[in-house]
């Protein structure tokens, strides 16, 4: 295997809600901004992937404009997954592994408010069984927080604690769009949404774009002073079925985390791609996580929930973390479905010379 | 030093206007199951998965993969979900040959469907903004004009589509998958059909299909296992370009001609015409067989229409295109281009029965998509180099 | 109580229905906002200085953001086309109806628009057409305030003045 190193990563300044910028205005300036930091020129780059998703934009082909800010002439090569940004990097990284190009251009972007993603989301199901019933994300969500809480000795509290955290450290994450100083007492006063999860257990509705480049191992030691290296990637699916799986737990996340050797050294931060605080736990869990790792320092999907760019933002943290030197290894972990039904693990490390 | 990557098992579904008697689960099991066969494997066999469809809308499910983990046996394997719009089912294929070649995996199993029938076609193809009026009337709207420029340009008389319309569908009365069998077709019944988006006659567009196809990919060490020979992958290439930029040529695509040197290169073709036995391209509209003649080197600019008019590219010339009736005969959205890749494959296998072109030792698929702006092409071979 | 039923159901109908609030996007609002004071903005690459309408927010071909707007003429050239004969929900005139790529003066891509008031079968690649706008009081922030194009009945533009831009 050839070895591939994260050597930039861009994301929106703001996640918040933008009623004034589409998909591609959001795109512009963030793919720019990875593209510089990585010091490839951009026509030079060999490989472009991007994820994004039709329903969410509301129109089908709808990562055919996003085209138009790569600026693709002469015309490049380049593909896409109707999926997070997560699994186009997955995409990027294999292709690399083919000796002929030695980067790759990754992006990701959705407005997750121009519609209502509690209705969209439904259609994520069993076309013939379940989606029919309308299921939206909150209350699936709420399924499977309620089956952890009564089975696995967890509280409330625990999912409060998750909270107050991630909000404080978004503080220094000048990108997110949930920050505050909040105790876990006053967490719990607030109401439910969908018993027991409450709106700051749900994940906020983002607008944003985010881009990472890729490189192989001469070209990344030439233009970075420090890549993130990727040590181990591997990703995972489980039943579509709810009902024939333990939701308490999540085999795909565990079964990923250990193909990508997670485990094989210390921890250093986790950034996890837990839209609802219960899955944090249900994550620490599969990938074999404790309390000597900095769980999502960039305030996590809680704080920033840009649906299609949440799970490539997990890695592109996981990686800045190493880039800046306050952590020696990390773990990425992105995930698609209900009630976390696929999950990507990414492993990266620092390396000396 | 990159691992060989052969297609060992092929299978698809038979294309039709609606497969009311399967769900969606239904329809791709019926094209892995045979692709499986074909193979002698098992489910247990296969370690990842690469599936493509064209916009979700076409069926009304997001993101399909999630639903179909457990029909295509995925549970606890990688399953990764490719979407470049009308080139989708190339595009997918060649994501796959990438986990082979690399060596991420060595048995990957790749699928490309449609279920068209489940949603309004024309509308899922349609976007709404509310910002400009509703005039490209679908696919056959936007690609018309074009047409008509080829025709201008080239100077090619009026009759060459209905020529490749009758040749087309002629093929997929060999093909017991294809959608259409028109038994009896001649150049009189496509003239006589009516003009939907003039220049472009009824019987001169494709169908809208139901359908799915699969493929086996494996390493080396695997295609010296497996039960049939196997078709070997000399060359993959995917090119993009914007859909409305200064410089474009709709009409020659400089995606598509980029896309064809690349391919062209990485399997030691020289020749086009001389090098390849037998081409399966996307021809959605007749008279994109001419312009992608001209687009893949078969022809010099402006001549790709006399191909057809002397029957170099009929079933029996010296140049067989789409011997299998190609999009014009069967066109599930998200599949066409993955049958385009397949057919060539079954092509150097010698499995492609009665359409079988005889001798067929390296075959070209095509896919292309958008507004003519994706390109995905991969050269099989019955021998490695 | 109903008869228990002997059929095997296949099929099952689920109506969907999403709403979605559509964002034009800087560079496509400051567009249709002059629409609907009847003018045509293009916006200029400062790159490779092409003139794009409507405006796409990046250049397709530099991938950079243009900025500098440009007015353009109502009136240009048809590139191509093609006659729509069958008609399709939602379409905004009866069929049959000509839709043409539209080179106005100035721009360097064309744009999607109805060609009218003239026989679709005498509709010409290089012919000459001028918008034909709804009144003012009916503008609005979308194409639509354009009701059509028309020839203007000046000579065909030579072959050789749009064959790279069609």
């Amino acid at each position: 295997m050839r070895d591939v190193a994260v050597v930039s990563f861009a994301q929106s300044t703001s996640f918040a809600p933008d009623p004034l910028r589409n998909e591609v205005e959001l795109l512009l300036p963030v793919m720019n901004e990875a593209v510089e930091r990585s010091g490839i020129p951009k026509k030079e780059i060999g490989f472009t992937v991007s994820g994004s998703c039709d329903y969410l934009a509301g129109a089908p082909f709808s990562f055919v404009s996003a085209l138009d800010a790569v600026g693709a002439w002469p015309p490049i090569i380049e593909s896409h997954v109707e999926m997070d940004g997560a699994w186009a990097l997955y995409e990027a990284w294999v292709r690399l592994q083919v000796s002929d190009i030695d980067s790759a251009l990754v992006y990701a972007f959705g407005k997750s408010s121009i519609g209502d993603t509690n209705e969209i989301l439904t259609l994520q199901h069993d076309p013939y069984y379940v989606a029919p019933l309308w299921p939206d994300p909150v209350s699936i969500a709420a399924l499977q927080a309620r089956a952890l809480l009564e089975s696995d000795g967890y509280s409330e509290s625990d999912l409060a604690n998750i909270v107050a955290r991630s909000h404080k450290s978004a503080m220094s994450n000048s990108s997110a769009q949930r920050t505050s100083e909040t105790s876990v007492e006053q967490l719990l006063s607030a109401p439910y949404t969908v018993s027991p999860l409450r709106e700051h257990d749900c994940p906020p509705v983002s607008d944003g774009a985010a881009a990472v480049v890729l490189a192989t191992a001469d070209l990344a030691r030439r233009i970075s002073e420090r890549p993130a290296w990727i040590a181990g990637i591997d990703h995972r699916i489980d039943s579509h079925s709810l009902g024939a799986r333990d939701l308490t737990s999540s085999p795909s996340a565990a079964l990923a985390a250990r193909n990508a050797g997670a485990n094989q050294g210390p921890v250093d931060v986790a950034e996890l791609h837990a839209q609802f605080s219960h899955e944090e736990l249900i994550l620490r869990r599969a990938i074999g996580l404790d309390n000597g790792t900095a769980f999502n320092p960039s305030g996590g999907p809680l704080c920033a929930n840009p649906i299609m760019a949440t799970g490539l933002i997990r890695i592109g943290e996981a990686a800045s973390r190493i880039m800046d030197g306050s952590a020696s290894r990390a773990v990425a972990h992105a995930s698609s479905g209900p009630c976390l039904q696929q999950n990507l693990v990414c492993v990266l490390e620092a390396r000396d010379g | 030093m990159a691992e060989w990557c052969a297609v060992t098992g092929i299978g698809q579904t038979k294309h039709g206007a609606r497969r009311g008697d399967v769900s969606i689960a239904g329809l791709v099991r019926e094209a892995a199951t045979r692709a499986l066969e074909d193979a002698e494997m098992t489910w247990r066999d296969i370690e990842a998965m690469v599936i493509g469809k064209a916009p979700d809308m076409f069926e009304g499910v997001m993101m399909p993969e999630l639903y179909l983990a457990d029909a295509l046996g995925a549970v606890g394997k990688p399953i990764i979900r490719v979407h470049t719009a009308g080139s989708v089912g190339g595009s997918t294929a060649v994501v796959a040959t990438h986990l082979i070649h690399s060596g991420v995996h060595e048995r990957v199993l790749t699928l490309a469907f449609e279920k068209q029938s489940e949603s309004d076609t024309m509308w899922a193809l349609s976007s709404r903004l509310p910002f400009a009026p509703p005039i490209v009337a679908g696919a056959g709207g936007y690609f018309a004009p074009h047409v008509r420029a080829y025709i201008r340009r080239s100077g090619a008389p009026a009759h060459v589509g209905m020529e490749v319309a009758v040749k087309d569908r002629l093929n997929a009365l060999r093909n017991p998958y294809a959608h259409l069998h028109m038994e009896g077709i001649n150049l009189e019944m496509v003239a006589a059909s009516p003009m939907l988006w003039d220049p472009i006659r009824y019987l001169e567009a494709c169908p809208s299909s139901d359908g799915a196809c699969a493929m086996v990919l494996t390493n080396e060490a695997n295609a010296g296992r497996a039960p049939k020979p196997p078709a070997w992958v000399l060359g993959t290439a995917m090119r993009s370009e914007p859909v409305m930029a200064y410089g474009r040529d709709q009409v020659n695509p400089q995606a598509g001609r980029d896309c064809a040197a690349d391919v062209y290169r990485e399997a030691g073709i020289t020749n086009p015409r001389k090098d390849i036995d037998v081409a399966e391209i996307y021809v959605p509209f007749s008279w994109y067989e001419p312009m992608w003649l001209e687009n893949l080197g078969f022809a010099s600019q402006n001549e790709g229409w006399k191909l057809v008019d002397d029957g170099v590219t009929a079933f029996a010339g010296e140049m067989p295109i789409n011997p299998s009736g190609g999009v014009l005969s069967s066109n599930p959205i998200g599949a066409s281009g993955m049958l385009r890749f397949a057919e060539a494959a079954m092509q150097v296998r010698g499995q492609a029965g009665e359409h079988q072109i005889n001798d067929a030792k390296v075959a070209l698929g095509h896919a292309y998509g958008g507004g003519s702006q994706y390109f995905a092409m991969w050269v099989v071979g019955s021998e490695k180099p | 109580m109903t008869e228990p039923r002997t059929e095997p159901v296949r099929k099952i109908r689920t109506p969907i229905r999403l709403d979605y609030t559509m964002t034009a996007g800087e560079a496509q609002s400051r567009f249709l906002r002059q629409i609907a004071n009847g003018k045509i903005f293009g916006q200029r690459c400062p790159e490779c200085e092409k003139v794009y309408v409507p405006p796409r927010g990046s250049c397709p071909t530099c991938g950079i953001a243009t900025r500098d707007e440009v007015e353009l003429a109502d009136q240009g050239t048809v590139t191509t086309f093609c006659i729509v004969n069958i008609p399709f929900a939602g379409a905004a005139v009866e069929v049959p109806y000509v839709c043409a790529s539209v080179l106005l003066d100035g721009a360097d891509i064309t744009l999607f628009h109805l060609v009218q008031e003239v026989p679709v079968d005498e509709v010409r690649m290089g012919m000459r057409v001028e918008a034909v706008w709804v009144p003012p009081e009916e503008r609005g922030p979308t194409l639509q305030s354009i009701k059509h194009f028309r020839p203007t009945g000046e000579p065909d533009a030579p072959y050789d003045a749009y064959k790279d831009r069609m």
